[in-house]
């Protein structure tokens, strides 16, 4: 199954990952992360589909797209 | 499973210091992958302007040079042709660009320079905390401009792209923008087709990304997207506003 991972230190929390994402799968952490942003993570299981849309958003680099 | 994204190579590990949802980040990582892909990190500079892209240095892992306010494209001029080899690019906010540098790009582009200029309109100066730019929308609110930018005070707004297209010697004009994935891809095809024309040889090649400024805008970066398309767009509509790349190849 494919799979997102979010580098914490490099999230802003910005958001535009879970407009972009077309299947909804990605949220934001209600716990902050070491930089102070609350950073996004991959919410749900088997919702991935490896698209990259995240990944051509995201401002800061901050999303891997596994696939 | 593998990755299928990476970091492009011609930027360095530094993480960004634009506002969270910032449009120049989106174009740094375009405009690295281009280099990466056209394989000219060697022989790439960046100009980099006033604005908050004034660090553009920390993050190209290029050649760089950081000029005065809004002359990136005269210095960009100097480097090309002094040193034909190198491939050269002016990356200018629209304050830098469209205000204090206006006469530097218009002129760059009546000369023909082969050099390529990547333009961010965000409506609005963003390093020095939100006043009014050329390209501020009618109606739109900045620290100069309280109660939204007035015609009969103010004018309306630059279509920098339609105007430089008016020269003859600009070779390739296109705006694009980095509100969506598909738009993003889209201007990745551009920056790249701006790039490769100064390979080419073809000349004056101008791309205008559309982005957001949340911070100087007062909203979030989601609210700054709704914005872009609704009102910018309007403004500035996508689309290449002249394209002489075959006709300029060297050699044809
Ligand atoms: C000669 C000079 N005049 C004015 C300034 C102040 N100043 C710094 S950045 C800037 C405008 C930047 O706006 P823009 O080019 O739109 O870039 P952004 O910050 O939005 O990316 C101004 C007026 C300066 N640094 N130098
Ligand atoms: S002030 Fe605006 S242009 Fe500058 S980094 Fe923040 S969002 Fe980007």
């Amino acid at each position: 199954m494919p799979k997102i991972e979010v580098n914490e230190t490099r999230c802003k929390g910005c958001q535009l990952c879970t407009k972009a994402c077309p299947k909804q799968c990605i949220e934001i952490s209600d716990t902050f992360s070491t930089t102070g942003y609350y950073p996004a993570k991959l919410a749900k299981q088997d919702c991935c589909i490896g698209c990259g849309m995240c990944f051509q958003v995201c401002p800061d680099i901050a999303i891997t797209v596994f696939r | 499973m593998n990755a299928i994204t990476k970091r492009p190579s011609s930027l360095t590990q530094a993480q960004f210091h634009y506002c969270p949802g910032c449009g120049h980040s989106v174009v740094h990582r375009l405009v690295a992958e281009v280099i990466d892909e056209l394989n000219i990190k060697d022989r790439a500079v960046v100009v980099a302007p006033v604005g908050c892209a004034v660090f553009a240095d920390k993050y190209f892992d290029v050649d760089s040079i950081q000029g005065p306010h809004g002359r990136g494209p005269a210095i960009a001029t100097g480097i090309k042709r002094a040193k034909p080899e190198s491939i050269v690019f002016s990356y200018q906010g629209d304050g830098d660009l469209a205000s204090i540098g206006m006469a530097e790009i218009v002129h760059a582009a009546a000369r023909g320079e082969n050099i390529t200029v990547i333009f961010i309109n965000n409506t609005i100066y963003g390093m020095t905390g939100g006043q009014m730019a050329p390209t501020t929308l009618v109606g739109q609110v900045a620290t100069t401009a309280p109660k939204g930018r007035n015609e009969k005070l103010q004018g309306n707004p630059i279509n920098v792209s339609e105007m430089l297209a008016q020269l003859k010697s600009a070779k390739y004009i296109e705006r694009v923008s980095s509100d969506s994935a598909p738009n993003i891809i889209k201007a990745k095809k551009a920056i790249k087709k701006a790039f490769q024309n100064q390979l080419d040889g073809v000349g004056f090649s101008f791309v205008e990304v559309l982005s957001i400024c949340p911070t100087n805008w007062g909203v979030t970066p989601l609210k700054g997207l709704e914005f872009l398309r609704e009102k910018m767009i309007a403004q500035y509509p996508l689309g290449v506003f002249k394209d002489l790349t075959v006709a300029n190849k060297e050699g044809k």
